[in-house]
């Protein structure tokens, strides 16, 4: 099939399924809140289309040069350990994802987010909203300055506490790339009681969600550094047959 | 090289921090073509109770069918600041509301063309990875011969399509579970 005719009739390679195991299910009882909000009904196996192929597109035009840096959003500086948090976004091929929005956000140092339901008994720190964002550069690299988060508390189970964890939202170029994820921190003692991050049941791609400590971004007397590389979905080489 | 793409996690509950700077309630600001629509609903959870801690993101083509896309070769008009996007938290009580034009038809798979649809992801605190479900438009006879909602049960296919509520306001709920339970999609 010529590929550029099939592509003007809307037919462009289909993105991969997902590999068994490296994505949360549903319905996963550990992490109770998902059993109210979990579809019941088997989900409708459907065709990827021209809607689900292409995406948002998004420019530098959309943020601030200085987004990505979360300690320097107030008049002080916020309260913690300086770090460095940067990588790669890639597809599945291997290919880096250019000049998409890479969004975060996080609790500050002491494990409290400034937001009204927010309840934990942790000081704020007005100089810390805990939220930032950046384009990935032509080789898919970001980088973000922030704070370590705190651990916190949760009422999942008795005596629950999250590990420390920086959100991250990705675009990429289709709707189908979509992605919201965590990146968790190396060595974190309560990785393996948190049911979020357990809920990754294949134990390489769990451990992905992890981020290394990365010494040659680190910046002397002054941060720490962790390396994140995300994987978004790629594609299969060849179109679709219709 | 071949990669697995990473595992999603849940937005959690405090999604509005990172979240909220980029909400669009309305996708069709700046004077695009179409019929402009109203399109409010709730998010509701397997006790019928509003999801507070939710968030849609809506995806579409513009009234001429074209997505400002660089893979939509389609030979049909693009508008100059019409993106296509919108965010929409939502409120206390799971309600959420925006405004849009009516999107143009699409092709589908093969030789077919799909009624006017816009494209839905939602994601909330409960939820570890996003579901992705479709908003058809209500008195379109091109829903019958839509490739993806033939897929759909017929007696499910209610769950996609927005009631009108007047001339341009529809309603379009999302229900996680239960009887009317909201029809998602696995691409």
């Amino acid at each position: 099939m010529n590929k550029r005719a099939a592509a003007k009739r809307g037919e462009l390679p289909r993105y991969r399924s997902f590999h068994p195991g490296t994505q949360p299910e549903y319905n996963y009882p550990p992490y109770a809140s998902t059993q109210k909000r979990c579809p019941t009904q088997p989900l409708v196996v459907a065709p990827q289309t021209l809607s689900e192929l292409t995406g948002p597109v998004f420019g530098y035009g959309d943020i601030k040069p200085t987004d990505n840096d979360l300690t320097r959003q107030h008049r002080g500086e916020p309260i913690g350990e300086r770090i460095v948090v940067s990588g790669r976004v890639l597809d599945e091929n291997g290919k880096a994802v250019p000049h998409t929005l890479v969004e975060v956000w996080q609790a500050n140092c002491s494990g409290r987010y400034p937001h009204r339901t927010d309840q934990h008994d942790a000081p704020l720190d007005p100089n810390f909203s805990g939220a930032g964002r950046t384009m990935t550069d032509a080789e898919g690299r970001y980088r973000f300055v922030s704070i370590r988060p705190g651990e916190y508390p949760w009422r999942n189970h008795y005596n629950a506490w999250r590990p420390a964890h920086i959100h991250f939202s990705l675009f990429g170029p289709a709707f189908l790339t979509r992605m919201v994820t965590q990146m968790y921190f190396p060595g974190d003692p309560l990785l393996e009681f948190d049911p979020m991050y357990n809920s990754i049941a294949d134990q390489k791609a769990r451990i992905r969600l992890i981020s290394v400590f990365d010494w040659e971004n680190t910046v002397p007397e002054w941060a720490l550094a962790y390396r994140f590389d995300i994987v978004l979905r790629g594609r299969d080489a060849t179109p679709m047959e219709p | 090289m071949s990669l697995y793409a990473s595992g999603n996690q849940t937005v959690g509950p405090y999604l509005h921090i990172g979240l909220d700077w980029l909400t669009t309630r309305d996708i069709a600001a700046r004077g695009a073509k179409g019929e402009r629509v109203a399109i409010e609903g709730r998010l509701l959870d397997g006790e019928g109770v509003g999801v507070s801690d939710g968030l849609v993101e809506i995806w579409q083509a513009n009234s001429h069918g074209k997505y400002a896309h660089p893979q939509d070769q389609q030979k049909k008009r693009l508008e100059r600041g019409f993106r296509g996007f919108g965010r929409i938290p939502t409120d206390d009580q799971g309600a959420f509301r925006f405004t849009t034009i009516k999107p143009g038809r699409v092709p589908g798979p093969g030789a077919t063309l799909q009624a006017p649809h816009l494209v839905v992801a939602v994601f909330m605190r409960g939820m570890l990875k996003h579901l992705a479900t479709r908003i058809y438009f209500p008195d379109e006879q091109s829903n019958a011969e839509d490739p993806l909602l033939k897929l759909v049960p017929p007696a499910r296919r209610a769950t996609l399509i927005a009631k009108r509520k007047a001339k341009s306001a529809l309603e379009w709920n999302i229900i996680l579970q239960g009887k009317n339970e909201t029809v998602f999609f696995d691409f």
